[in-house]
């Protein structure tokens, strides 16, 4: 830009831009998304920090052993795995311009997502009657702080992605969609990303 | 693709028509589908390995979750993810790199210090502890 200060261009003849990649509001979407995701990725390590601090501080109270059952661990880790793949399918459609199978793809990722969602909470209701609630240790406190965060972000994932499916069935896939799409696939792989910490380090690591 | 365009920007002016929403690269049905079963793999491995009671050595068992963990993060960031040092110009890995060693300075300092002070303030609380207390 500086290059062309000394260019004396009249209005007339039009002004002539050599560095025309420079406004790419579609690229710069995706490196801020980046880097905003890196930024998420620092508060999950905060937690985990937390959480690997706190995770014996058990106050005399139920430990990570007695508490997890991994079974259900497994099937939602499962339930995560499905909807990345489905939400992949999503982007190989979008990419052939597929309006009808777009959709349909994030419908199955969102019932993946939703199930996630649904088996967390039944996880966390179970804890919180047995009278294992965040109140009840440290070692509690800190796990649902952790665990809930990366839910309430698969809840805002879902929330966009129900969003989405509305877009694209009133608008089709136009760019503005797929920039969309394809920010929430990041976002989506993402939360997968942190969950593979979760389920290593918090629920298999706990119960060793 | 994305990155084949970017690249080249300075050099060659004439690629500016296209679209500008096909611009993040992107995979093939062959690298989600190779993505997903390694990581499949991957989780179903440290599953196996805690359920199973496969070792007996804690310790190990510990290390081979955690390793594999790593492998898995580094399958996705690949895989689902599209990493490579060419997106957006390589920025993309910078952000990254610059965040893991944040998160490694954040994660083992955490660790240390607060290991530190446990160890040498704070007697750990069991349960069979807690019965002995006064």
């Amino acid at each position: 830009m500086s290059a062309n200060t000394h260019h004396t261009a009249t209005p007339a003849e039009g002004l002539t831009f050599y560095m025309k990649d420079e406004h790419h509001p579609e690229q710069s979407t995706m490196i801020g998304f980046w880097i905003y995701l890196m930024s998420d990725c620092l508060i999950f390590a905060i937690l985990f920090a937390t959480y690997a601090v706190l995770g014996h501080s058990f106050a005399g109270g139920p430990t990570a052993k007695e508490l997890f059952d991994l079974k259900l661990v497994a099937i939602n880790t499962a339930m995560l795995l499905f909807s990345s793949i489905t939400y992949g399918f999503a982007m190989l459609e979008m990419e052939k311009g597929n309006k009808g199978l777009l959709v349909s793809w994030l419908v199955v990722t969102f019932f993946f997502g939703a199930c996630f969602l649904g088996i967390e909470l039944y996880e966390f209701h179970h804890l919180i009657e047995e009278g294992a609630g965040p109140w009840r240790s440290a070692f509690l406190s800190s796990f649902f702080t952790l665990v809930g965060t990366h839910g309430l972000h698969v809840t805002c994932g879902l929330v966009w992605m129900a969003v989405l499916m509305v877009q694209i069935s009133k608008f089709g896939i136009n760019p503005a969609n797929k920039r969309r799409l394809m920010t929430l696939s990041m976002f989506w792989h993402f939360l997968d990303v942190i969950w593979i910490g979760v389920f290593s380090f918090v629920y298999l690591m706990g119960v060793l | 693709m994305a990155s084949h365009a970017h690249s080249n920007a300075h050099g060659d002016h004439g690629h500016h028509d296209h679209h500008h929403g096909d611009h993040a690269s992107h995979g093939t049905f062959g690298s989600y589908m190779t993505g997903f079963v390694l990581s499949v793999i991957l989780t179903a491995i440290p599953f196996w390995l805690v359920m199973g009671n496969v070792i007996e050595d804690k310790t190990v068992t510990g290390v081979l979750i955690m390793g594999l963990g790593l492998v898995q993060i580094i399958v996705h960031m690949i895989f689902f993810l599209h990493m490579d040092t060419k997106s957006e110009g390589g920025w993309n890995m910078m952000a990254l790199l610059f965040t893991v060693v944040l998160v490694l300075i954040a994660l083992s300092g955490s660790l240390w210090v607060m290991h530190n002070l446990n160890t040498y303030m704070m007697p750990e609380l069991t349960p069979e502890a807690a019965k002995q207390l006064p």
